[in-house]
């Protein structure tokens, strides 16, 4: 990749993610039209995708922000009315650049008109007229135009040609409109008023230094002299910009004003300074400036102090965390390289334990606290917060519920919980998946909603918590719910299920989840869903997760799903059954004991325990797997808790904790139930993850079978 | 499978299954490993091993006398497992063959080779690319994407419904 290669596409990951911001800003901007703050943000991000855009040659982009920017700038300015219709060509002028972004859509230029067209409409009368002001001002005026409710600092050089009172204008009144926009301070010059004798009383001889401090924009102060920029001298320039970090302007020295002005230069006030007198008073001994510029000069940097300190006392200490931008690929290759170093170390661990040599014994110690350590410390780098998700959502369900004419609120709770980066990028899609759902099919119609005494606004609630090692996410609607009977029908017709079997509500719901159950067509006044909820359970099985659903019916239904906080590594419990090693993960394991025979011949051959007068199932691992060999004497269970149900799994030995590299079993495994994966022990050989819900679900099954 | 394909010489990894000599093309070979321990992968047919670490990834092991239908032998010095790549449905996959030993690479000019004839090979016609011969000896060509393909690793889903709880 060349250099400006890799500038073009660090500046499209930039503007991803500076069009999320937009999004957010906008939608947050329908909520509160009147919050200038989001304004001002969906500006700034306009303004930043402009700015870098012509920058690195998206000259297209930059080019149609520009016009959708000016608009916004009105919007801004108070100038246009924030209304549904200006925040939906915005979100569709945003897609657009999102478009451009993507390099699709390269040659059809109507679709930028129909969204510019419409959006110029909204601007009040003439638009983006640039004020002809003089070059300098008008230049150096752009480049600030952007930096929006923040507040600049503007030096204002105003000389009115001497015969500005003939044309009925006052200066005295212009400067009285330049107070009114912000905190001002004028200097008047006096030294061009003439000897007494070639007075012309009706001449306007003095000038103006005027330091003003607004957040009208640039613009605002224009608009001022917009009917005496051809009789008089103004410039505009910025001297402090409060929304441009790290530039120490408050603290300006008066010969530093005095060389930006062009007065002095900058070996006058070398040459003086080290007299080391006050430099305003040596400059007007050296006859260098006279007393009038120092003091304006001198007011400026009051002014500026002043608005300075202003600005400290307002910022609050907000903590920002420094951050570094790192490509995916260089995290999943350390964390791989973690992974790697995790088994060896258990290796390491292993051949000391056995060498039992104490030197070797802390050392494995330490390395083993270490490897922990550093293992936490790269799965949290890769541990993302799930709100980047949600507002993709907000989105979705604002499009969605206007395009099926139905009024739906999205509401959002724990946006903050973190989740591992491949976890967040593959729950998307499912997610997508079960919102629309509830949109589509839970949701009723207004009017609806309103004859069962519902308000007319509906709502989805999305809500991320973390709950041990998984993390809980739930969807929730106020809507129609399940119809357990329309489903359980639909089984039958479908012959999922047999007319006569007995389920449980929970049992029925699950059969949403069904592959055959997706592909009908939708049933009348039944909500309908399971359209694609086979696709949904997929994916959250490929995460190791699970799906629950819950449902009244005429109140609304609630689905969960409960998800791993990482894929890659997670604490085993490691087995022996014969020669084969098993891991168990430890986050469902509740305890082990241990069984011998004649617990087994007092329970009658039943496979259950009686694990302090409660009764325990068990399920023997070895005959499940067909494992050869004779059993121990003594066998161990490993209890684990299971949907709520105590089950025991029995083994021939608890070998111990294990930090387990999680490795997939491949395309070729990939059907396999009851085993999440494998993972690669210390002395080099391969144990199989237990999938201890899928296992317990297989052996259900095939004991009602029997 | 026709041996339209093979036009120009191409070399071959031989490779024995009881008396018989069978034949790989050496690009889909990536390395020839001695046998080490396989572990079993429960509720799957008996043609599939199980999985061996190859330098830290989990590579499945398939036992090609059972997948051919003939019976399992014992482990001697010279089984090996070879390590090729397979696309299944275009997806490149390692996968590992376990075979009684490895014999050479050779050269096979396309007048060498054969088609498979329809009947009589007791294969799948389709596994067969072509026949090769050398000293009065035929060497069974295959086609190792056909032998690996997805229709017939999903047969490891169907015996995942089996019951095996026999002792």
């Amino acid at each position: 990749m060349s250099g400006i290669d890799k500038h073009k596409e660090t500046y499209r990951e930039e503007a991803y993610e500076l069009l999320t911001e937009l999004e957010s800003s906008l939608l947050e901007l329908e909520e509160r039209p009147d919050d200038i703050e989001q304004v001002g943000r969906a500006f700034r991000a306009l303004h930043t995708i402009k700015g870098s855009g012509s920058m690195f040659g998206f000259d297209r982009i930059a080019a149609f922000t520009h016009e959708v920017e000016t608009v916004f700038d009105r919007v801004r300015n108070g100038e246009i009315k924030v209304t549904r219709q200006l925040i939906d060509l915005t979100l569709s002028a945003r897609d657009y650049i999102k478009k451009l972004l993507d390099g699709t859509d390269i040659s059809d230029n109507e679709e930028a008109g129909e969204i510019l067209i419409p959006l110029k409409n909204l601007v009040p009368q003439p638009i983006d007229k640039t004020l002809p002001l003089s070059p300098a001002a008008s230049s150096k005026g752009e480049a600030c135009d952007g930096p929006d409710q923040g507040e600049i600092t503007y030096r204002i050089h105003f000389g009115p040609n001497p015969d500005i009172f003939k044309k009925g204008i006052d200066p005295v009144y212009l400067l009285d409109e330049l107070h009114a926009l912000g905190s001002c301070r004028s200097i008047a010059y006096a030294d061009a008023i003439p000897e007494l004798t070639d007075i012309d009383p009706e001449a306007c001889y003095t000038y103006w230094d005027i330091i003003l401090t607004t957040d009208k924009g640039i613009n605002a102060i224009k608009d001022v002299f917009i009917f005496v920029e051809d009789d008089c001298k103004i410039t505009i320039d910025v001297i402090y910009d409060s929304t441009k970090f790290g530039e120490e302007f408050g603290n300006k020295r008066v010969g530093d004003i005095l060389v930006e002005r062009g007065f002095v230069t900058q070996e006058d006030i070398d040459q003086v300074i080290v007299r080391q007198k006050r430099i305003g008073e040596i400059l007007v001994e050296a006859k260098m400036v006279d007393q009038r510029k120092i003091e304006s000069a001198l007011a400026e940097q009051q002014h500026l102090k002043e608005i300075k300190q202003k600005e400290q006392q307002k910022e609050q200490p907000v903590d920002v965390a420094s951050s570094i931008r790192v490509s995916s690929d260089k995290l999943d290759s350390l964390v791989n390289l973690v992974g790697e170093m995790v088994t060896v170390q258990a290796r390491f661990s292993q051949l000391c334990a056995f060498k039992n040599d104490p030197d070797f014994l802390s050392v494995a110690e330490e390395v083993e606290r270490l490897t922990a350590e550093l293992r936490d410390q790269t799965m949290s780098i890769r541990m993302l917060p799930i709100g980047t998700t949600f507002s993709k959502f907000k989105r979705l369900v604002r499009d969605l519920s206007k395009e099926l004419g139905k009024e739906i609120e999205l509401t959002t709770e724990g946006a903050e919980t973190e989740l591992d980066k491949t976890v967040i990028e593959k729950l998307g899609d499912p997610m997508v998946h079960l919102i629309r759902n509830c949109i589509d099919h839970g949701i009723e119609t207004p009017d609806m909603r309103i004859s069962v005494g519902k308000p007319a606004q509906g709502m989805v609630h999305l809500s991320a918590r973390h709950s041990g090692a998984y993390v809980l996410i739930e969807i929730k609607d106020d809507g129609a719910g399940l119809d357990a009977d329309a489903i359980r029908a639909k089984a039958i017709d479908k012959g999922l299920i047999a007319p006569e079997d007995e389920l449980t509500e929970k049992e029925i719901y699950s059969l949403i989840l069904a592959p055959g159950f997706s592909t009908a067509k939708t049933v009348t006044n039944v909500s309908g869903r399971g359209v694609g909820m086979d696709v949904v359970k997929r994916a959250i099985d490929n995460l190791r997760g699970s799906i629950g659903i819950s449902s009244q019916k005429g109140i609304g239904t609630t689905i969960t799903l409960k998800l791993p906080l990482t894929l890659a590594i997670i604490e085993g419990l490691l087995v022996q059954i014969g020669k084969e090693y098993f891991i168990l993960p430890l986050s469902v394991v509740e305890e082990c004991i241990e069984l011998s025979r004649e617990d087994i011949a007092n329970a009658h051959g039943r496979h259950l325990a009686n694990v302090r007068g409660q009764i325990v199932p068990y399920i023997r691992l070895r005959e499940q797997f067909a494992i050869n060999g004779k059993q121990p004497e003594i066998e161990q269970i490993v209890i684990a808790g299971v949907e709520s149900h105590r089950v025991g799994f029995v083994v021939d030995n608890v070998v111990g904790e294990h930090q387990t590299v999680i490795k997939t079993l491949g395309r070729v495994y990939k059907d396999i139930e009851g085993i999440s994966g494998a993972t690669i022990l210390g002395e080099g050989t391969v144990a199989l993850i237990l999938d201890i819900s899928k296992l317990y679900q297989i052996i259900e099954r095939e004991e009602v079978v029997l | 499978m026709s041996t339209a394909e093979i036009l120009e010489t191409t070399q071959y990894l031989t490779f024995k299954l009881e008396d018989e000599v069978f034949a790989l093309d050496i690009a889909k070979v990536r390395e020839v490993l001695e046998y080490t321990t396989v572990t079993k992968v429960p509720r799957t047919p008996d043609f599939m091993c199980g999985v061996i670490n190859l330098r830290g990834g989990v590579v499945p092991v398939v036992n090609m006398r059972l997948k051919f239908g003939m019976p399992d032998a014992e482990k001697t010095v010279n089984t090996c497992i070879i390590i090729v790549e397979v696309s299944i449905d275009g997806e490149t996959t390692v996968l590992g063959a376990l075979a009684d030993s490895v014999q050479e690479v050779m050269d096979l000019e396309p007048d060498q080779i054969e088609p498979a004839p329809k009947i009589g090979t007791k294969l799948r016609t389709d596994f067969i690319k072509g026949m090769g011969k050398q000293d009065n000896k035929f060497i069974m060509i295959l086609d190792i994407d056909k032998v690996f393909s997805a229709d017939e690793l999903a047969m490891v889903q169907d015996a995942g419904t089996y019951k095996t709880t026999d002792k």
